[in-house]
């Protein structure tokens, strides 16, 4: 076990719905899918976002592509032309959620790797 | 079994690469549609207001270049037939600015199918003392912002698309229509299949999903984007779609780029919603029991869509006038940067202020010290430089303006190593809000036609 970012064990990408952000996040094998759906509740994601304008997070959950979906309501201050942020679309909260650092199994992070090769 | 149609896309937004349809025909000849998406949620306004002082604009005049790159391949009796919504909020201006082009060329054999009648503006306006068109985010009611509306359009599903080219259209221009609609509209002519096949228009609806953001799905903004081995010429994607309703995404051989497990995974999720309820005018989609099967050479088959009725209503994009913004850069050099940076920042907003104008809303963000993100990461130790980007936005323009002049007095007045103030004062820009609503489908009136060159 070790505090590990996200992005060794998934991968994903976010976009923008209006004022609200979708993240995708997508685990590299069966059993990383298993140990983000305990991991990866809505209260993390939250808890991670606090600083941003979220009015509600939704998870959705895709067992069959090992993906969930994230919904994280007003993050975007309006979004598109409203928003003054530089990132008014969410093109970088996706990237930004893959830092996110949690304990990860070490057998989790081997299986990772091996994936990725 | 009829052969599978292969449809491709060569344009993911107004302002993608300008030669992805004659790239894609030359590097792949049987490709039998090509499908370009112009229009973002804000794009009809833009045409809008573009069509107001002229009236003949208001549509993505770069397609009419595109169709010029078409004309060799034509010649030469290529049968690729062209789908896009580049007509905007102008449809028959586009048709005619390309039938002049093809009639020049005499290309006179080629036929352009039109489906306009998505402006749902007027119907908007008389409505607004009863409840409907409320705000599908917000729940806000249309008369808060009445005064204010500038468009709204209806997305159009694939119907009138199909139909089209049963009637002979080689190229179909619309306004708007939903994304994934003009693959639909292809496949069901190509295969006959019923409006109430709904297990196969799901699966042509997903193909439409992962090819609708062009190199989005072969490679670009891959998580794995940098590991990639040539980035120099990312191939467009095709979807090869059986006559089942599965599918099988692709991209020309001899382009760079990826098409992967990873790469159609990624952009499968890509501004979704509820995964069991993707609704567009054709269909309602569950992703749900999609399977997704890498069989390697940049091919990866997507089977499994399940399909439902769509609902009786269409979304509508509405826009309207929501004030002014106006956003500025400044680079911050040397010690305690970040500091200097916000400095700088308050320091604007307070001569605003005390010239006697006010900001209703402003932003400040130190870019290289986690400004892109904030709060989200510790600032950097012993950051020595950073971008800093000041933004306002206010209902009146002229307190906007006045923001502008204040950015550059900072070069002089402000802390040292403040710099990159080039390209003169910042630009005040209207800014257009988004309001989704939604709209009965029998109060729309779609308007067909067909022309010869």
């Amino acid at each position: 076990m070790s505090l590990q970012p996200l992005r060794k064990i998934a991968y994903g990408r976010s976009g923008d719905k209006g004022g609200s952000c979708n993240i995708g996040v997508i685990a590299f094998t069966e059993n990383g899918y298993l140990f983000l759906h305990k991991t990866l509740t809505v209260k993390i994601v939250k808890l991670f976002f606090l600083k941003f304008p979220v009015t509600k997070v939704i998870r959705y959950e895709l067992h069959n592509l090992l993906a969930f979906n994230f919904i994280l309501e007003g993050i975007l201050d309006g979004g598109g032309s409203r928003s003054l942020r530089i990132d008014s679309q969410g093109k970088a909260l996706g990237q930004a959620f893959l830092e996110m650092k949690i304990e990860i199994p070490d057998e989790l992070l081997k299986e990772a790797e091996l994936f990725i090769k | 079994m009829k052969q599978p149609v292969r449809i491709a896309n060569a344009q993911g937004f107004w302002g993608d690469r300008p030669n992805a349809a004659a790239n894609l025909l030359r590097l792949d000849p049987k490709i039998d549609f090509i499908t370009l998406d112009y229009l973002a949620e804000v794009s009809l306004s833009i045409m809008a207001i573009q069509k107001e002082k002229d009236k003949s604009t208001g549509y993505a005049k770069d397609f009419v270049d595109v169709v010029r790159s078409l004309i060799p391949f034509w010649k030469k009796g290529s049968k690729v037939k062209i789908i896009t919504n580049a007509g905007g909020m102008n449809p028959s201006a586009c048709t005619e600015q390309c039938l002049q082009v093809l009639r020049k060329e005499g290309m006179t054999k080629l036929k352009i199918g039109v489906l306009a009648g998505d402006d749902v503006l007027s119907i908007l306006k008389k409505s607004l003392k009863n409840k409907l068109y409320k705000n599908l985010e917000t729940g806000k009611s249309l008369s808060t912002i009445s005064d204010s509306l500038v468009t709204a359009n209806a997305y159009f599903g694939g119907e009138q698309i199909s139909e089209l080219l049963s009637a002979g259209a080689d190229i179909i221009i619309t306004g708007r229509t939903a994304d994934p609609s003009i693959t639909v509209g292809p496949a069901v002519y190509h295969f006959g299949w019923n409006w109430n096949d709904y297990d196969k228009l799901a699966g042509a609806t997903v193909a439409g999903h992962l090819i609708e953001c062009g190199s989005q799905v072969t490679g670009g903004i891959s998580t794995h984007w940098l590991s990639l081995s040539k980035k120099n010429d990312f191939g467009f994607p095709i979807a090869e779609i059986y006559e089942d309703g599965s599918f099988v995404i692709t991209k020309p051989k001899n382009t760079s780029g990826e098409v992967s497990e990873r790469t159609v995974k990624e952009q499968l999720v890509y501004e979704i919603g509820d995964p069991s309820k993707y609704i567009s005018p054709d269909v309602n989609v569950s992703f749900l029991n999609l399977k997704v099967t890498d069989e390697k050479n940049n091919r990866v088959k997507v089977s499994g869509a399940i399909g439902t009725a769509p609902p009786s209503t269409l979304k509508v994009s509405a826009i309207y006038k929501d004030g002014w913004k106006c956003e500025a850069t400044l680079g911050i050099f040397g010690d305690r940067a970040e500091e200097k940076g916000k400095a700088v920042a308050e320091l604007i907003f307070k001569r605003v202020s005390n010239a006697g104008f006010k900001l209703s809303r402003t932003n400040i963000e130190c870019i290289g010290a986690g400004g892109i993100v904030p709060h989200l990461f510790e600032s950097p130790k012993d950051l020595r430089e950073c971008m800093l980007r000041v933004a306002a936005a206010d209902q009146k323009k002229e307190s906007l303006e006045y923001f502008s002049k204040e950015i550059a007095p900072l070069v002089t007045s402000g802390p040292q190593g403040v710099t990159g103030y080039t390209s003169g004062r910042p630009k005040v820009k209207p800014i257009y809000s988004y309001w989704p609503c939604l709209i009965e489908r029998q109060l729309l009136s779609k308007e067909v036609s067909l022309h010869s060159v």
